[in-house]
């Protein structure tokens, strides 16, 4: 069985869906809960179109059914879990009617799913932005995660928890560290040992405190502590949330350095643009996939005249700061990783050619990598902490709704575009429509609007101009935009900031919004 | 990415190819056994990562004791089967197939079916001259049942205009010898958009779209698995159809290098086929385990903004 929870990935990961659909025909069940009823839902065996930011009372109470109806994993929660009671007696107040209310989901359907769910012998569960892009995206993927703690669909082949990673390479950016608290490896930057090792490694000293994430970056720019910026790759002038105030604030700093393949947005507001090579096919390396698989990129074509490799441009900096780092190649700096990052040590660049990547851990040569994690969850007794539930009380999006503000607006992407557009924008998609703001029949009639028609789209934050496309896989109150075309419309100028404290994640999929005719 | 669970070992069982005994897991295709001892079977509509469907007869072998000639593809083996790959009535067979393929259908992009043509000494040209192209829309409009007369000295061809209709790639179905990989591929292979089928019976099949639509106005969502999955170029990239048409695809001057998609977090493994410094399309290897060879419409045919850049 699979369970995909705020994902499209017939649309976003397609691909992935592929195996999905390979799995539907040798039986295995689809649930799909999404507040549209997308390309994905359409395969569902049930599909579960909750109100956007209710998925914890809708996962509480597919919990309550589990426990109420005796289907919880007895064994497994014994052994590997701690806290079921006190989750258990939180979850007294999640009623099926109570969800229903709140959720806008039919009781059956919960029901449905809880017990397919828990009677599954292996099920997935996999999730995208739909969880992640709200204020409180942890809380999201706490509430999913006892789902599967309740169940023991964790640690074993053909059962898991699933994000499906949006980008190429966002887990291999968290496996090298490209985290504001943590070395290569997930190693803690704030632990004296682990420091201690990278600084002899690099003859230098490693600053002793964590830094800032994005959204915090942001924040120390609104408070005027933040001077000067550093862009690789990111067009946050347009990708962040309220991007009047993104670039508003990245017009207020001193010095901004971009680093890309482009000239984007944010390139434009910067004082010097490094030219770089598009590194999926003009460069060599490796990047990692959402089942932390590690696989080669290689060089296909030779970049345009001055463009040059990230790395080539970074040691040049180092130079230019007086540090010499020499001309590294894509291999040997990969054999620094795997020197320091015990979880990468076994993934020579040979066995990455022979394996067709290998997924980590994989801490010697000899290590074929692993296909899922949390296996000692089954080991008798334990090995290491067992696995904590989760009390998660659900938080309603914070634009709230208002008889100003009627309409929930929500984004995502389309099949064949990406984004900001940067990259996808040069195909030509037979299929592409430009940006659009999707409405439900109903709503469109109430507003006496039709397809193709321009209306104006005004949220707390500001307005934008987009034709209106019909779409009946939308609720009545719930509309839909992608953020594909911000030079067209800039989508992001409607969308709230409003993050979550522990993942710095905006809710991009919760603004309040009304639309007039223009 | 697909979970490969433990499954019991298969029973293996023993049969007798060209007179050397080969012995096969249970399950195995005559076409694995042959391959197994090294026996170079053609085959045309048969391709690993799609279900067989068996309708070119060009794998046929000969096994004793069956009346007919039996695709290799899909025949499963079995314990002491004896099969000859070699046989006079096999050669026969393919030999006609070809001549009957290579008559009616341009095999100009399709390297390998035209190099078995040579192979089993097939003679095409032994039907008289090409009979005149249909014209646009001609083949589509015929109906089923209602063959148009075969023109005296002349070979019936399925040639015609080729099908121009979106940016992204060619239907040039004077080149299609229906073999079904595409609509396996479009279909409960891969993608599951079912956007196009035969339509038709006998000379007047071909693959067609939903009423014959544009593929813009069809289910069609542009992912390009019929291409990564066509054998004899009726189905091409634009970018390969205008190359070739100025005259300039050289596909000894091209690299093809292994690397990643960069579109999501799936990881799908493309090879980027380069010619003068330009990708000029990018398919993906059957063998991998993320991709089983196929790809999305990003991943196909996203890779224009690399030069854009110019």
């Amino acid at each position: 069985m699979i369970v995909l929870w705020g994902s499209n990935a017939r649309d976003t990961h397609p691909i992935f869906f592929h195996h999905v659909l390979a799995a539907i025909h040798r039986g295995a069940k689809l649930y799909v809960v999404d507040p549209r009823r997308t390309a994905s839902a359409r395969w569902a065996d049930g599909h579960l179109p909750l109100q956007v930011g209710t998925d914890i009372t809708l996962a509480n109470a597919v919990a309550r059914v589990i426990v109420e109806e005796g289907l919880v994993n007895q064994t497994f929660v014994r052994r590997a879990t701690a806290g079921f009671d006190a989750f258990a007696e939180h979850l007294a107040g999640f009623t099926l009617e109570r969800a229903e209310r709140e959720t806008g989901v039919p009781a059956q359907l919960i029901v449905d799913l809880a017990r397919d769910y828990a009677r599954a012998d292996r099920a997935q569960l996999c999730w995208t932005l739909g969880i992640t892009e709200h204020h409180n995206a942890v809380d999201n993927v706490f509430a999913l995660i006892n789902l599967a703690l309740l169940t023991g669909h964790v640690g074993r082949p053909g059962s898991g928890l699933n994000p499906l990673r949006g980008q190429n390479n966002v887990q291999g950016g968290g496996d090298m560290g490209a985290l504001p608290h943590k070395l290569a490896g997930f190693q803690d930057v704030e632990d004296d040992a682990v420091r201690a090792k990278f600084e002899r490694a690099w003859s230098c000293t490693i600053p002793p405190k964590k830094g800032w994430h994005l959204t915090q970056m942001f924040e120390a720019m609104e408070r005027g502590e933040l001077h000067c910026l550093y862009v690789l790759g990111e067009n946050p002038a347009q990708s962040e949330a309220d991007s009047q105030r993104a670039t508003r604030l990245l017009s207020g700093l001193e010095f901004i350095v971009a680093q890309d393949i482009f000239l984007t947005k944010t390139a434009q507001l910067a004082d010097v643009v490094l030219p770089a090579t598009a590194a999926w096919c003009e460069a060599e390396g490796t990047v990692t996939n959402s089942e932390r698989r590690v696989q080669r990129v290689r060089r296909a074509v030779a970049p345009p005249a001055g463009a040059r490799d990230d790395v080539e441009i970074l040691c040049e900096l180092a130079r230019r700061m007086g540090r010499d780092l020499g001309n590294p190649t894509a291999e040997q700096i990969w054999d620094e990783v795997r020197a320091l990052s015990p979880m990468h040590a076994g993934m020579s660049y040979r066995r990455l050619e022979e394996l067709g990547g290998i997924q980590w851990p994989c801490p010697d040569e000899g290590h074929p990598g692993e296909s899922f994690l949390h296996g000692r969850l089954w080991e008798e007794p334990v090995r290491g902490p067992r696995a904590p539930f989760t009390v998660v009380a659900p938080a309603p999006p914070v634009d709230v709704l208002s008889d100003e503000f009627p309409l929930r607006l929500t984004t995502g992407r389309r099949l064949d575009s990406y984004n900001t557009g940067v990259q996808s924008g040069a195909m030509a998609s037979p299929r592409r429509q430009g940006e659009t703001i999707d409405l439900h029949p109903d709503d469109a009639r109430r507003l006496g609007v039709a397809a193709g028609e321009a209306v104006r789209v005004r949220s707390r934050r500001g307005s934008v101009v987009a034709p209106v496309r019909i779409d009946g896989g939308l609720q009545p109150g719930l509309v839909f935009m992608t953020f594909h075309f911000p030079d067209q419309v800039d989508t992001n100028t409607l969308t709230i900031d409003a993050t979550d404290p522990k993942s710095g994640t905006a809710e991009f999929k919760a603004a309040a919004v009304c639309i007039e005719r223009v | 990415m697909t979970v490969r669970l433990p499954l019991a070992p298969a029973r293996a069982l023993e049969l007798s190819i060209d007179g050397r005994t080969v012995s096969v897991p249970e399950g195995a295709s005559l076409l694995d056994a042959c391959r197994q001892l090294g026996i170079d079977v053609p085959t045309l509509c048969h391709a690993p990562n799609l279900t067989p469907v068996n309708v070119c007869r060009v794998c046929v072998v000969e096994v004793e004791g069956a009346r007919t000639l039996v695709p290799s593809c899909s025949r499963r083996a079995e314990a002491g089967m004896v099969v000859k790959t070699d046989s006079e009535r096999v050669r026969l067979a393919r030999r006609l197939v070809m001549e009957l393929l290579a008559s009616s259908v341009d095999l100009s992009t399709a390297p390998e079916a035209s190099s078995f043509v040579e192979r089993f000494g097939a003679r095409p040209d032994r039907f008289g001259p090409p009979a005149p192209a249909a014209e646009r829309g001609e083949r589509e409009r015929r109906q089923p049942g209602h063959h148009a007369a075969p023109r005296p000295g002349a070979a019936e061809t399925v040639a015609q205009p080729v099908k121009l209709d979106n940016p992204l790639f060619v239907r040039d179905l004077g080149k299609c010898m229906l073999c079904y990989k595409c609509v396996e591929a479009c279909g409960a292979d891969a993608q599951n958009t079912f956007a196009i089928a035969v339509a038709g019976r006998g000379f007047d099949a071909r693959i067609s779209t939903e009423l014959d639509v544009p593929l813009p106005d069809s289910a069609c969502v542009f992912c390009g698995n019929c291409i990564g999955v066509c054998p004899t170029g009726a189905l091409m990239f634009q970018s390969e159809h205008q190359l070739r048409a100025a005259g300039q695809w050289d596909e000894a001057q091209q690299s093809q290098t292994d690397t990643v998609c960069s579109y999501c977090g799936v990881g799908c493994v493309i090879t980027l086929h380069a010619q003068g410094g330009r990708i000029v399309k990018a398919t993906s290897p059957h063998d991998s385990e993320v991709t089983g060879g196929h790809l999305c419409i990003k991943g196909r045919f996203g890779w224009g903004f690399v030069r854009s850049r110019d």
